[in-house]
């Protein structure tokens, strides 16, 4: 009676639950470890454009001057590279998918006010930091000292001034 | 008196077709004379991008050259760029390189199995085997966050480790697994209805099997016992496994070897997870790719060539990669002469056609 094998398996399947989730009437569940979309915490973005860098489909841009965060889901490709690469740790990986749509929309974030009050004040110290140096360079030179090895000295203390303010504003 | 030839086109866009393949069929009656494979219908460059993209980046792409053999074109590339530059993956790396690999080719055969089911017309049976596909699929998920494109390759290693935890929880699902392609089996190799479709349909002896370059199982369906992973990449060499082979050389054949690897497949992964040992899964890289290797790999459809040379610079030189399927039209060509009409859809399925891994 080989031809009621698999009528067997089909009358079972009668009295069971359906196999399939009925989309869109409930609500579609998602693995914990899915990878569903990108998320940026614009209370920890310090903008550094890390992300940018690493996004191997060029999906992210980070504008400095209007310190927003703009990314193309149409163009992403869900890899969680830049989630891996943040610095900050301020990427995240949602596990719900990309909403659909009509048309290519670009996704635009502005950085949180605290976030904006926050990198200025960093600006503001940098700034700070930067013009006493050049201060403090120019004092020197007004003072007409030529002893080379003091120069050498000086100089390298600017430059690591230099280099630590310049760390911060990045 | 002779008969009136007449030329039927098949594709490239037919209900039974995953994927655009052309074929200019030339008949007799209701018999096939011949028949005139024609591909290109789907070709993106993608080989040419690796001039354009980071040696690191180009892992993505290679990824995307297919959607059902995603995971094996992604581990291709990577271990040809590792031997260029003499990486030696972790041994936990390696296995679970396997065991996604082992959990890719059961997918694309359970998929294969469906396919077959509605090209021979049995859409409840397409559906239950799909059914058990999802299963699979679920478990992809868990392991990597991705249903299709898994991105957990990378050289050197793997993106991310996938923990004890999760490996543990595969075994009662791989149980479920087996215990439904059993019911489905029954209806694939003994009921009368599917066997007067497949017994006998497309026969394809060794030696044409050898002499047409023909891959996968395809020709293992032919008794030819030819199977890469017996090369021992990735952790192969440490579980045990037979090749499987069938003297059938039919439809029926190709059906049985692809339903064998299935449980085979599962066996690999249950060794996999026993021996699997707890280690760091990725080992850094320096400096760039300078060199050329050339590599084989066993895909669910057959093996797979893969050729990177490399200059010592950011970006490769050049990729090539020769996919099974590419093997196989040849043999299709073969095997459909002198078929029915109404058995080429089926003929067209048994090859597993993948034509945008063919055309890249």
């Amino acid at each position: 009676m080989s031809f009621v094998n698999f009528t067997k398996t089909e009358l079972k399947n009668l009295f069971k639950k359906p196999a399939t989730e009925k989309y869109p009437e409930g609500p579609a569940t998602y693995k914990e470890t899915t990878r569903g979309h990108i998320v940026n915490n614009m209370d920890t973005c310090v903008l550094c454009s890390v992300c940018q860098m690493r996004c191997p489909t060029r999906a992210i841009t980070v504008d400095r001057k209007a310190q927003t965060w703009t990314i193309r889901p149409f163009s992403c490709i869900q890899c969680r590279r830049c989630v891996d690469n943040c610095p900050k740790k301020s990427l995240s990986m949602a596990k719900e998918y990309t909403e659909p749509d009509v048309t290519r929309t670009e996704k635009v974030f502005a950085l949180s006010d605290r976030q904006k009050a926050a990198l200025a004040e960093q600006a503001r110290r940098a700034a700070e930091r930067a013009a006493a140096a050049m201060e403090a360079k120019k004092k020197e030179m007004a003072e007409g000292k030529k002893d080379e090895t003091k120069k050498d000295e000086t100089k390298k203390d600017e430059t690591k001034k230099e280099d630590g303010a310049s760390d911060q504003t990045s | 008196m002779a008969s009136k030839r007449s030329v039927i086109p098949f594709g490239p866009q037919h209900p039974v077709l995953p994927e655009p393949i052309h074929i200019d069929l030339i008949t007799e009656d209701e018999k096939v004379v011949e028949a005139v494979p024609s591909i290109g219908f789907v070709h993106r460059g993608l080989e040419h991008l690796v001039t354009k993209k980071d040696f690191g980046e180009m892992v993505y792409v290679a990824e995307r050259i297919c959607g059902i053999c995603s995971f094996g074109h992604g581990y291709g590339y990577v271990n040809a760029v590792e031997h260029i530059m003499g990486i030696e993956p972790t041994q936990r790396a390696k296995y679970i390189r396997t065991l996604l690999f082992e959990l890719s080719r059961m997918h694309s055969h359970i998929l294969w199995l469906g396919l077959m089911a509605d090209a021979f017309g049995f859409e409840s049976l397409f559906m239950e085997t799909w059914k058990h596909r999802e299963r699979v699929l679920d478990m992809l998920e868990w392991a990597t966050g991705g249903r299709v494109i898994f991105s957990i390759m990378r050289l050197g290693g793997l993106r991310k480790d996938v923990p004890d935890e999760i490996l543990k929880s595969f075994l009662p699902e791989l149980d479920k697994i087996e215990e439904g392609i059993r019911a489905c089996e029954k209806a694939f190799l003994s009921d009368p209805a599917v066997l007067s479709r497949l017994k006998g349909v497309g026969y394809l002896s060794k030696e044409d099997a050898i002499s047409l370059g023909c891959e996968g199982p395809f020709l293992r369906a032919s008794g030819v016992a030819r199977d890469n992973r017996m090369r021992g990449y990735a952790a192969y060499k440490d579980v045990d496994f037979d090749i499987i082979t069938s003297d059938d050389g039919d439809s029926y054949g190709r059906c049985y070897v692809r339903i064998q690897e299935i449980y085979q497949s599962a066996s690999i992964i249950r060794q996999c997870i026993e021996k699997i040992p707890d280690e760091g899964i990725y080992v850094p890289i320096k400096g760039f790719p300078n060199g050329e290797y050339m590599t084989v790999i066993e895909q669910p459809r057959g093996g797979a060539c893969y050729y990177v040379h490399a200059s010592g610079k950011k970006f490769i030189e050049r990729m090539r990669v020769r996919t099974p399927t590419f093997a196989n039209i040849p043999a299709l060509a073969k095997t459909l002469q002198g078929c029915d009409v109404a058995d080429v859809p089926i003929l067209v399925v048994t090859i597993d056609p993948c034509i945008s891994c063919t055309e890249r």
